[in-house]
């Protein structure tokens, strides 16, 4: 059986390993843009945060024996924790002043994570075997499935519809987006704002450093993983308009299945093919797809 | 009363500082003319110069137009590559492969340009970065570029057929008159009627726009410029190093002139080729002693100057210089 002329296996196999990296790209354009809408901050160290949380996942097995579903929560904690400290000793003295402070601060701190772990483990990756229970495929009739990653876009769909139902649908959620359309009024209304904002910080971390023990069994763990992925996520974020948090898992999970469908049929093209849509989108709707302002 | 008498006491202190840059100015190409003389490695103060460049057409974007480019790196690598591939395989002279390079920039930097200045802000720059990373890949794979070895052995040729660069101090001549050059060309811009438009936009942009100026073919042209420079760095790289690699276009190389101008001090004349001079040795000195601390150590510099040094060095001394002549008037 054939699709457009390419074995459907081949086909079907691309197809989810884009639905894979969008998985992936979904997450971490989430985390971006919530801290954007709260602190006003690109936050550039994203990547590295990710890259953190593979590298967390991967000493926790690795030097203290503790397993892959114990690594899904003390990974992301032990990234978050390192958000808060971030944003309470460097972030907050920059949120008066023009968001590119925020970026470039984002950027020093990224070169330092990498350089630091490129340091201690080279360029090359360490692997992290797939948890025993996820183990082996699934036939199901037209396609084999792979377990793993049948379960990484399964995990990141759960994922991030909590965030968005956390954002949209909860008091905490409603004190955030009071927060990102005016701080100074939610803080006169009694609300602690900037420990919202140090939370925001922290939990856009973790995110980001879930994704990473997510990634983990899947890529090789090393310390450049994450700022190639980055500045995909950056094109993803122009694209989709950092405006809605349902806007950034759609344009993530979407961008991950056009990308995977290029390299099926025009594989020179798969690197750059975000950018190009990129091009695109901004040419057409210069606020992103579901962008509001003008 | 009380203004008249302020502005003629501050009057006498505006000209000695002026006059004080001036000597500054002539005694660095003095130093720079003689610097080969006094023992000083040409190749080092050649590569320091040609980052000069590429940082002070940057600070033309960002110090003088309020534009943050993450992509400077796609026009200094391109050009690198465009006059390494026509010097090499198809013979062309110095100079023809240097204006190649440094119009085949200014093309690129149309392109990019045109399509981030739909953005302004956080936005342009992750554009700009995303454009960069888009010539990164297409560079990796284009036939004439040598894919992961770039392109290595380019030969320095002689300017014009005549005059051979295969010595050193030849070319560094040639490279501190282009350098002069740039220099002034900057200088010229920034204090032209265009220059002074560009400043408006960086100030207050909806007021440009009201008061009838078409601020996006402004943003354009200065954006194109800038590229252009940038090209014209890079192509002056390939000539003195004799490689041109991924590395050149790679966005790390973004980020570095971004840290050389805001270093140096962003929106100053003189900052990025300061902050360029401090970076250039920085990697020299430590680069065969740390080896990939020195990423760490850029980063920890990035760090700090956001926190606590955002003006610069000369933007830091320029402060200091108001600071007193206020004090005396």
């Amino acid at each position: 059986m054939e699709i457009f002329g390419i074995p459907h296996q081949a086909f079907l196999g691309q197809l989810l390993l884009g639905l894979v990296n969008g998985a992936f790209y979904a997450m971490l354009s989430l985390g971006l843009a919530v801290i954007f809408g709260l602190l006003g901050v690109v936050n550039f160290a994203h990547g590295a945060l990710y890259m953190l949380g593979a590298f967390a996942a991967w000493f926790l097995l690795e030097k203290l024996g503790i397993n892959y579903w114990f690594a899904l929560v003390l990974g992301p904690l032990a990234v978050g924790v390192l958000g808060v400290i971030v944003e309470r000793l460097l972030l907050k003295r920059l949120y008066k002043l023009d968001p590119l402070y925020g970026l470039l601060l984002t950027f020093g701190l990224s070169l330092i994570i990498e350089g630091v772990f490129r340091e201690l483990f080279g360029a090359s990756g360490q692997s992290y075997p797939v948890p025993e229970l996820l183990q082996g495929a699934t036939d199901l009739g037209f396609m084999i499935l792979p377990n793993y990653r049948a379960w990484v876009v399964f995990a990141s769909l759960v994922v991030c519809m909590g965030t968005w139902y956390l954002i949209e649908r909860t008091r905490l959620g409603a004190y955030l987006r009071a927060g990102t359309e005016n701080a100074a009024l939610l803080q006169a209304f009694g609300i602690n704002v900037p420990l919202i904002v140090m939370l925001t910080y922290g939990a856009g971390a973790a995110l980001a450093g879930l994704a990473g023990v997510l990634a983990a069994p899947i890529i090789q763990v090393n310390p450049l993983m994450g700022s190639n992925l980055i500045i995909v996520v950056f094109a993803v974020v122009v694209i989709g308009g950092m405006g809605s948090i349902m806007g950034s898992i759609l344009t993530g999970l979407g961008l991950g299945v056009i990308e995977g469908l290029t390299r099926v049929f025009y594989p020179e093209a798969s690197s750059i093919v975000v950018f190009v849509i990129m091009v695109i989108v901004l040419m057409f709707r210069p606020a992103g797809l579901f962008g509001k302002e003008a | 009363m009380n203004t008249t008498s302020l502005s003629t006491s501050a009057a006498p202190s505006m000209t000695q500082t002026a006059k004080l840059i001036r000597v500054t100015y002539i005694a660095l190409l003095v130093f720079a003319i003689v610097a080969p003389l006094l023992g000083l490695y040409p190749v080092f103060v050649m590569k320091l110069l040609c980052f000069a460049i590429f940082a002070c057409a940057f600070n033309l974007l960002l110090g003088f137009t309020g534009l943050l480019s993450f992509g400077h790196a796609a026009f200094f690598g391109s050009a690198a590559y465009v006059t390494g591939w026509l010097i090499k395989s198809h013979g062309v002279t110095p100079e023809v492969g240097i204006l190649a390079g440094t119009l085949g920039a200014g093309v690129i930097g149309l392109v990019i340009g045109a399509v981030a200045i739909r953005r302004q802000g956080i936005y342009f720059a992750m554009i700009t970065l995303a454009m960069a990373q888009m010539v990164f890949f297409a560079l990796l794979q284009a036939p004439f570029t040598g894919g992961e070895d770039g392109l290595q052995g380019v030969p320095r040729g002689a300017l014009f057929g005549l005059l051979s660069l295969e010595s050193d101090t030849a070319l560094y001549y040639v490279v501190v008159a282009i350098f002069v050059a740039c220099f002034l060309a900057i200088s010229r811009i920034v204090h032209s009627p265009f220059g002074q438009v560009l400043k408006m936009i960086r100030e207050n942009e909806p007021r440009a726009i009201s008061l009838g100026y078409r601020v996006d073919q402004y943003k354009l042209l200065a954006f194109v410029l800038s590229a252009a420079l940038a090209g014209l760095a890079g192509s002056l790289k390939t000539l003195i190093m004799g490689f041109a690699t991924l590395s050149d276009v790679h966005w790390s190389m973004s980020g570095e002139v971004i840290l050389m101008t805001l270093l140096g001090g962003v929106g100053t004349f003189f900052g990025p080729v300061l902050g360029a001079g401090i970076v250039i040795s920085l990697q020299n000195m430590l680069a065969d002693k740390v080896g990939s601390w020195v990423t760490v150590i850029i980063g920890v510099i990035f760090v700090l100057c956001v926190i606590a040094f955002r003006k610069g060095v000369v933007g830091e001394i320029q402060a200091y210089l108001e600071r007193r002549s206020n004090r005396k008037g």
